[in-house]
């Protein structure tokens, strides 16, 4: 996958994603003059510094973390991810699976944060009844794909963040065979057995996943260990869906339980927790509201 | 012998948030669902003193049984 031009928005040929040594001197002089208070960089100087050496954003964010210096977009979590952090979570590479209403508000927060690299994937288009809640949905962009959408979005948001997005269901030996080399997996689906496949499809392929789930104003959470199959746990009856004809998804609700996933994924990302100490779920009643967690 | 049922959600329409009751003997999460006329395909996560069982699970005294709806929307 190639990275994108950072100025017209369009695919370019691939940018190296490494800073080569000969310039690096040179870059480390520019950068440190552009520097604001505080060693930080703003994007201007980080675009700049792209396009003048041909260079991938993301590759000069890395190397700007690398000098000592931050990224002046990321300095509201310098205090907790730090320099060490951001690097990481620049060099990591995770699947959102489903990009409507979990997974639109999931893909947006990772990519803000400065996520490296995200597969998007998702074989479908918006459609008018996705308004009310999806993040990445809006009046123009009905009609078309959502992995598509998401990396636009992207290119607006955080254009360091390389999205790979894939048109097509998880299932597709192509997308899993990309998922495989993912450091965490988001569930951002929207049914019951799609979501035991994708879990068993995780369990087999030694993958964290991220479990969110929503229906009306309750919703539900869990970091599920590669290995096991814990979340056919959570549905103890089997693949049946609800007995809902029409199924209710709010706003809030997506937001809040794609936002405690989120929040475990990079915790996971930036690696100052042991994975399992992560492993436990939470279920929330927006009404109440209740908030229950088990480990 | 008594035990602590919790009901979450929809769960608590004509039902109850929490109480205590009493059995004559340690129930299964089951025979909970079945004297609460809750059918299990509704039935999501069902956790017993915090942690995550099934519905073969057999209550012990004094133990608390939160029971939540499924969820699988997104």
């Amino acid at each position: 996958m190639s990275d994108r031009d950072i100025f017209a928005g369009g695919a370019l040929p691939a940018r190296p994603g490494r800073v080569p040594g000969r310039v690096k001197e040179k870059l480390e002089i520019f950068l440190r003059s552009e520097a604001v208070e505080d060693g930080l960089v703003p994007l201007a100087a980080t675009r700049a510094v792209a396009g003048r050496f041909s260079l991938s954003l993301s590759a000069v964010e890395r190397f700007v973390l690398k000098i000592g210096l931050f990224p002046l977009r990321y300095r509201r979590q310098r205090g907790l991810f730090g320099t060490r952090g951001q690097l990481r979570l620049l060099r990591a590479r995770v699947g959102v699976i489903g990009c409507g209403g979990l997974g639109g508000a999931i893909f947006e927060m990772l990519v803000r944060a400065g996520t490296g690299t995200i597969l998007a994937v998702d074989f479908d288009i918006f459609s008018e009844s996705n308004l009310n809640r999806q993040a990445l949905c809006s009046v123009e962009g009905l009609g078309r794909p959502k992995a598509e959408v998401a990396r636009q979005r992207a290119l607006s948001l955080n254009p360091a963040v390389e999205v790979i997005p894939l048109v097509m269901p998880f299932q597709e030996p192509a997308a899993r065979q990309r998922l495989a080399g993912c450091d965490l997996v988001f569930d951002g689906l929207d049914s019951i057995p799609a979501r035991l496949e994708l879990a068993a499809f995780c369990a087999a392929s030694d993958l964290y996943l991220v479990h969110g789930a929503v229906a009306g104003w309750c919703g539900q959470t869990a970091v599920i260990p590669p290995g096991g199959n814990r979340l056919a746990e959570f549905y103890p009856a089997g693949k049946a869906s609800p007995d809902n004809p029409e199924p209710v998804n709010l706003a809030p609700t997506v937001n809040a339980v794609a936002a405690f996933q989120v929040a475990a994924g990079l915790r996971f990302l930036l690696g100052d927790q042991a994975p399992d100490s992560l492993s436990g779920g939470a279920f929330l009643d927006l009404s109440g509201p209740e908030l229950e967690t088990w480990s | 012998m008594r035990v602590t049922v919790k009901f979450f959600a929809g769960f608590r329409e004509g039902r109850f948030k929490s109480r205590e009751i009493e059995f004559p003997g340690p129930p299964t999460v089951a025979a909970i669902l079945e004297r609460y006329a809750i059918s299990p395909d509704a039935v999501g996560v069902v956790l017993c003193n915090g942690r995550h069982v099934d519905f073969s699970h057999r209550l012990a005294d004094g133990e608390t049984c939160s029971i939540f709806p499924k969820v699988g929307g997104g």
